[in-house]
């Protein structure tokens, strides 16, 4: 908001501050508008305040960003150092099981961003946690394929630690790939389950209709949270599940 | 008879706990970080008594270990990184910027939450036995080797990360949004300019630390194969991964007491500061390029010569910046009408300290020099020069300049000189002679040495003890000011700036009313404005 504030006219001695008295235009602006129920303290007016929310979220997904670019980093690393071991490891991941789960997050975006859009417009609370709900119902299939997923490399002792077993050629190198595989797509579902658990708050809150074109920022910067852990798993899946097809594997 | 304030406004320990009101938390932090402060300087003494002589008579080597792990850990986490963001920066910055609190008090007041968990993770490591991996918990010794509380000392670095990362993200929001009508970016104060600079550091840097740490962990705990070379691991990546966030971490430090700094030296010489733009386009550089430069550190782990030598090109054009700082600072006082007052002398003090710390980082970032003074006592004397000279120096100062604001009481001003000069006295002679003893080969972290090299040792002792009367001094006349202290006005020094235009203590709502600005907020003389925005 404060980048959109006319510039103020250059009246007054130099170096003076002024604190100007009661009944400045700005002042009078903002008391002409109720003030809204959602309005915090210290803030003007609902524009500053959703401006605050929206860039206090891209910034916070900048530090997701240099959180998992970490792992990305130890990724490329070790995966120069051992490509023909991730090969073969990756090649034991079900590539199917991924896509499948790729599809699913990307259609979640999708819903999520018709759930923020049906906030900014006004509708009825139905639609609202309707798309919200669907939401989640994708959210929770994709951790139900990872679950399942999971549960098959522990079934076959593929889970980096002192009983890892591979009976392929590269068990080293396979293992740090499975050690990087548990650290990524873990970190990520600890992010889908946070994000699932922010939904639900979200849902309650529109289901007491607190959302509309004045007031839905909460959707909003939940949505943009969503699509952030969406995309980490677009650059996941690949680097994970499709590095290996020409090596053969399920 | 009193008018309501920000610290008569609401009584009791829970109007503490649970307010949302920076200057409150401020002071919340205040409290915690000087607790801390004085428990790393315990863990120090032991070690300047450890090496009093040149025998291993006080500590055992792992107990002495422990002691210089659990200084770093505590100094460099739980002080020097929150101390002049979440104590100055978290009181001044909306003042500063006319605003009635950050944009996300309640974030805030989490984020000190935040730390006192991690700084209790870190206690509890201390107290049930110690870490002794070194600050640095560098792998493989720490996921394998070591055998004391890593974990523990390890999650609270981690945990008080974020803390650090939603202050950082808290401040950035603010002075984008926050910002009074008419105080355009080039009105700001250089403190709000050196706080921004500071702040994308610690959202771009401390995020990695975080997800080097877990990794750490999930090494040590579940045994995955990711640092440790016996399992195919590489512990070079994780020095990369560490001093990618602990290389910029010294600009979260130091960046802040810059911005102190230049608010000191215009208030004390009564002039325009020298070079504005270029002394907050200065800050942003430091952030940024003091991102390209870790690799100093790791000139003699296996790096590559290639990789060596950029990482040291870089690091000498980092140091332009800050000397364009220096100089500019040294032109604001040139013909100033100058006052001694002690904020003014901790400026002083770092103006003379941080060049010599600054200079000597040239020596470490040549490659060639680098591999005879590596981890030698340098080294130590070098970052000291910085982060105590540097850092803390900038922390006392604007503590100093900022008491009669925050508490609305005068110390005593003779104490306070007196504190100043025994904590200058006291640094020079603890550090110095660790320069001397470090370039003629005392390696770092040995509780036993060589007799050649006691002379320095008892220099460097006698000097600590020094500089521990001149850090307790001020907790006594600090204190003492809060009960017995004068009132002040809402302008001792006759600074300028919006802070000084509220009252002293301000009220909870810091203005009234909106304040318009129609000019930088510093200016001491009449000016043209600089920059156009």
């Amino acid at each position: 908001m404060s980048d959109g504030y006319p510039q103020a006219p250059s009246v007054g001695l130099p170096g003076r501050v002024s604190i100007q008295a009661p009944g400045n235009p700005h002042d009078e602006q903002s008391s002409a508008h109720p003030h809204h129920p959602k309005l915090q303290h210290h803030f003007d007016d609902m524009g500053q305040q959703a401006e605050a929310s929206t860039l206090g979220m891209w910034v916070f997904l900048v530090t997701e960003i240099m959180f998992f670019g970490g792992l990305f980093l130890a990724y490329l690393v070790y995966r120069t150092q051992n490509p023909m071991a991730f090969q073969e490891a990756s090649a034991h991941l079900s590539w199917k099981l991924g896509a499948f789960n790729t599809a699913v997050l990307i259609f979640s975006s999708l819903t999520m961003a018709l759930a923020v859009r049906s906030a900014q417009t006004s509708e009825s609370r139905g639609t609202q946690v309707f798309w919200l709900v669907t939401t989640m119902i994708l959210g929770a299939t994709f951790l139900g394929v990872k679950v399942i997923e999971y549960s098959e490399k522990f079934a076959h002792n593929n889970v980096p630690g002192p009983n890892f077993v591979w009976d392929g050629q590269y068990p080293a190198g396979a293992e740090i790939f499975y050690s990087l595989y548990f650290c990524m797509t873990g970190l990520h579902a600890l992010h889908m389950v946070i994000g699932l658990g922010i939904m639900t708050v979200i849902a309650i809150m529109a289901w007491r209709r607190q959302f509309n074109t004045e007031y839905f920022t909460p959707v909003e910067i939940t949505g943009l949270y969503w699509h952030f852990v969406d995309i980490v798993w677009i650059f996941l899946f690949p680097l994970l599940y499709l590095i290996g097809r020409h090596y053969g594997g399920h | 008879m009193d008018t309501l304030n920000y610290i008569n406004n609401g009584h009791g320990l829970a109007s503490w706990l649970l307010t949302k009101d920076h200057k409150r938390i401020a002071l919340l932090y205040l409290v915690s970080i000087t607790f801390f402060f004085f428990l790393g300087g315990l863990f120090a003494f032991m070690i300047r008594l450890e090496l009093l002589t040149p025998a291993g008579d006080v500590l055992t080597a792992e107990n002495y270990n422990k002691m210089f792990t659990m200084h770093g850990v505590v100094m460099v986490f739980f002080f020097l990184i929150p101390s002049i963001p979440a104590v100055l920066g978290n009181f001044l910055i909306p003042i500063m910027i006319g605003a009635k609190d950050l944009a996300f008090p309640r974030l805030n007041l989490i984020s000190w939450y935040i730390y006192v968990l991690g700084g209790i993770f870190t206690l509890v490591a201390a107290l049930s036995g110690g870490v002794d991996t070194g600050w640095t918990f560098y792998t493989p010794y720490s996921t394998a080797a070591a055998n004391s509380h890593v974990i523990t000392a390890a999650l609270g670095v981690f945990i008080t990360g974020f803390s650090s990362i939603l202050t950082g993200l808290n401040f950035i929001v603010t002075i984008h949004r926050m910002r009074a009508p008419g105080l355009t970016w080039f009105r700001l104060p250089l403190f709000v300019w050196a706080h921004y600079a500071t702040s994308l550091v610690m959202i771009l840097g401390t995020p990695v630390i975080a997800i080097t740490v877990l990794l750490v962990a999930a090494e040590r705990v579940l045994h995955m194969g990711i640092f440790d070379p016996a399992l195919g691991g590489d512990p070079v990546l994780f020095q990369h991964l560490f001093w990618f966030y602990s290389h910029p971490a010294v600009y979260i430090m130091i960046l802040p007491a810059m911005g102190v700094i230049s608010e000191i030296v215009q208030a004390f010489a009564r002039k325009n500061v020298f070079g504005y733009s270029f002394i907050a386009f200065s800050s942003l550089a430091i952030a940024i390029i003091g991102f390209l430069v870790w690799g100093h550190h790791i000139f003699v782990a296996g790096q590559s010569v290639y990789a060596g030598m950029l990482f040291s090109i870089i690091s000498y054009i980092v140091a332009v910046p800050s000397a364009i700082k220096v100089f500019n600072w040294t032109a604001t006082i040139y013909r100033g009408s100058i006052s001694l007052d002690s904020p003014m002398l901790y400026a002083f003090g770092f103006l003379g300290l941080f060049t010599i710390g600054g200079l000597t980082g040239l020596f470490l970032a040549a490659m060639g020099l680098d591999i005879h003074m590596h981890d030698t006592y340098f080294v130590v004397a070098h970052f000291h020069y910085i982060m105590v000279g540097g850092a803390i120096m900038g922390y006392l100062g604007g503590l100093h300049y900022w008491w009669p604001k925050i508490t609305g009481k005068l110390y005593s001003e003779p104490a306070a000189k007196l504190a100043a000069g025994l904590v200058f006295i006291g640094f020079n002679l603890t550090f110095f002679p660790q320069f001397l003893v470090g370039y003629l080969g005392m390696p770092r972290r040995y509780h036993m040495y060589p007799p050649e090299f006691q002379v320095f040792n008892v220099m460097s002792t006698l000097g600590a003890t020094i500089l521990s009367v001149g850090y307790l001094l001020p907790m006594f006349y600090f204190v003492h000011s809060i009960f017995r202290g004068k009132p002040s006005p809402a302008d001792p020094w006759g600074a300028k700036g919006l802070e000084w235009e509220v009252p002293s203590p301000p009220p909870t709502e810091n203005f009234a009313v909106t304040p318009i600005v129609t000019h930088g907020t510093h200016q001491y003389a009449p000016s043209k404005e600089v920059g156009v925005v």
